[in-house]
């Protein structure tokens, strides 16, 4: 345990990546969660750092909230979401006093703390983290690329669902990574298409077609489509791990695409 | 305060305490804290400004991607269809302006009078303004700090030319930050009716939107209520799955242990979504739809509160 120096506490980590959308409510935190999952599954070592300030949702999602954040030498220590200590967590959701409590502040204040998330979380060796950030092109946003920056995130992940009022906003998403020089590893698009699991009718709750024309627009990789699948809803609401649960649900496929692309563009391990 | 040098910038200026000038005077700290500054003077004109707008409604939620603006849009089209009410919708969304989109007018442009800036009008009877309406692209990012996003909001209520409005809508980001706390102090001293709180029944949505009322709370902002989006989706070929479950208990349970009303659910229809798209009225599209039903009664019941509270004026300070 060397005294803190630089390059820090994210020393340890392999590759970063970030979870991006202009539009809020397109799955970012779902995606995050259920790549660290599939990383997990692959063998890896995985930390989710969640900067959305306002709205923490990863906690719930891997029935950890209320837990406690401990300080070490190094800083804060995350928290384990499982026995075997193979995913780590840090969400403001651990500092509050009271879960319904309002985390009411304006930019400068988000940004220290941002900052502070980035410097003082002693996550140790992981192999991937993955950072969760809330919808939008602001502060959050600016504050984590900074302070990321000089570890050369592997490149963002940009949510949308197929609606073209999601997909105007995610264009300046894609806008704003451009003028950051974040790299975008590709587009996901998100609750794409319903496939009733009693009928197999499928339904286009939320239209179709934008990810993947979008992807096209900005000349970006496209990753995928994840459907709406109620067993991936009700997972994250009861905290429960899909990717173990439901390798039969059609969202699988695409999740376990997903995860692919990362795990072969940014190999960790004998390669 | 004595000892003042020569080139105080003034207390309220953006350069207290940082000015070159400020080095070595007494009150530098405290300037340059920002504790003396006076109130803000657009908070005084937004107040006038606001005396020909009856009543004034903050669309909220905590949530991103629960049907804020969907709700803002159409809650302005039913208000709008009395042709003697002047409805006026206002985006401050400022990173993700989805209200052009929504309410059909992409591209518009905004421009300038004597008296101020002008809304873009879609029916006579309803004017809108956005951030969306001043970017000259589709792809321009807004990529802009808490200042400037405050900035901006200040000059929407201040500067632009509403006319004599029945209803002014507030269309909100997801959060509690800037533009929330900046729309609240800005229309502190113009009574804000209250708010209207949109949800999904998921928990990960009411978790979300309990801090929004936690927020309203502590900015002593009044809820007119919550609304219950994307409720009950069935499938439409066997009736049998669901999608958005209200595991928990959903809006009811959340407003019965919060003490604030539920206004309504709108059930999911896919027909929503592609309105917005096309930027139509949902109402138009499909007249005999259950969610066109719910949203009319939960029009008509944001109108009856309205009209159950002092209408501006009085020195009901809203916060």
């Amino acid at each position: 345990m060397e005294a803190a120096a630089e390059p820090g506490n994210l020393a340890g980590v392999r590759h970063i990546i970030l979870v991006l959308s202009g539009k809020g409510g397109v799955g970012k935190s779902t995606i995050s969660t259920e790549l660290a999952l599939a990383l997990r599954h692959a063998g890896k070592k995985v930390g989710i750092l969640d900067v959305d300030l306002c709205g923490p949702s990863i906690p719930r999602m891997l029935r950890v909230q209320g837990k406690a954040v401990h300080q070490c030498d190094s800083g804060w220590v995350p928290v384990f979401v499982d026995q075997e200590q193979s995913i780590s967590l840090m969400s403001v959701g651990f500092l509050l006093e009271k879960p319904d409590e309002a985390v009411v502040w304006r930019g400068p204040k988000k940004n220290a703390l941002i900052k502070q998330f980035v410097s003082d979380v002693a996550w140790g060796q992981l192999d991937y983290l993955v950072v969760d950030t809330p919808p939008g092109t602001s502060d959050e946003h600016m504050a984590v690329v900074d302070a990321l920056r000089p570890y050369s995130p592997l490149g963002a992940l940009v949510v949308t669902t197929p609606q073209a009022v999601s997909v105007g906003d995610v264009r300046r998403e894609l806008t704003f990574c451009k003028k950051v020089g974040l790299r975008v590893i590709g587009v996901v698009e998100n609750m794409s298409g319903f496939v009733c699991p009693h009928c197999e009718e499928c339904t286009n709750i939320f239209s179709r077609g934008g990810g993947e024309e979008l992807a096209r627009h900005a000349g970006v990789p496209f990753l995928g489509s994840v459907p709406l699948d109620p067993e991936l809803t009700r997972s994250l609401e009861e905290g429960r791990d899909f990717i173990q649960g439901f390798p039969e649900s059609p969202a699988f496929p695409a999740l376990s695409c997903i995860a692919q692309k990362i795990l072969n563009e940014a190999p960790v391990g004998l390669s | 305060m004595e000892e003042v040098p020569h080139d105080c910038p003034g207390v309220s200026s953006a350069q207290a305490g940082r000015g070159a000038s400020c080095q070595g005077c007494p009150n530098q700290g405290l300037c340059a804290s920002g504790a003396a500054a006076a109130p803000d003077p657009a908070i005084e004109e937004i107040k006038e400004k606001m005396k020909t707008v009856k009543h004034k409604i903050l669309v909220l939620s905590g949530k991103g991607g629960v049907g804020k603006s969907t709700f803002s849009a159409h809650l302005a089209h039913g208000l709008a269809e009395d042709e003697n009410t002047q409805v006026a919708l206002l985006d401050i969304d400022i990173c993700g302006p989805s209200i052009p989109k929504i309410m059909g007018l992409e591209g518009e442009q905004v421009h300038q009078s004597g008296s101020g800036w002008s809304p873009v009008f879609l029916e006579d009877n309803l004017g809108v303004m956005s951030v969306g309406f001043l970017l000259s692209s589709p792809d321009d990012a807004v990529i802009w700090r808490g200042p400037k996003k405050n900035g901006m909001i200040k000059q929407f209520l201040r500067d632009v030319d509403w006319g004599e409005v029945d209803y002014l809508i507030v269309d909100t980001p997801p959060g509690t930050s800037d533009e929330h706390l900046s729309a609240v102090q800005y229309l502190a001293a113009a009574h804000i009716d209250g708010a209207v709180i949109i949800t999904t029944p998921q928990e990960v949505s009411l978790q979300d939107v309990r801090k929004e009322i936690n927020f309203c709370h502590k900015v002593k902002l009044p809820i007119i209520g919550v609304v219950e989006n994307m409720s009950g989706f069935t499938c439409p070929k066997c009736q049998e799955s669901q999608i958005f479950l209200p595991t928990t208990g959903g809006a009811e349970v959340m407003c019965r242990d919060l003490k604030v009303p539920l206004l309504g659910k709108v059930p999911l229809d896919p027909r929503i979504g592609k309105s917005c798209d096309k930027g139509e009225s949902f109402f138009a599209e499909a007249p005999d739809s259950p969610a066109t039903l719910a949203y009319r009664s939960i029009i008509q019941r944001i109108q009856e509160s309205c009209s159950l509270r002092q209408p501006k004026g009085e020195n009901l300070v809203g916060s």
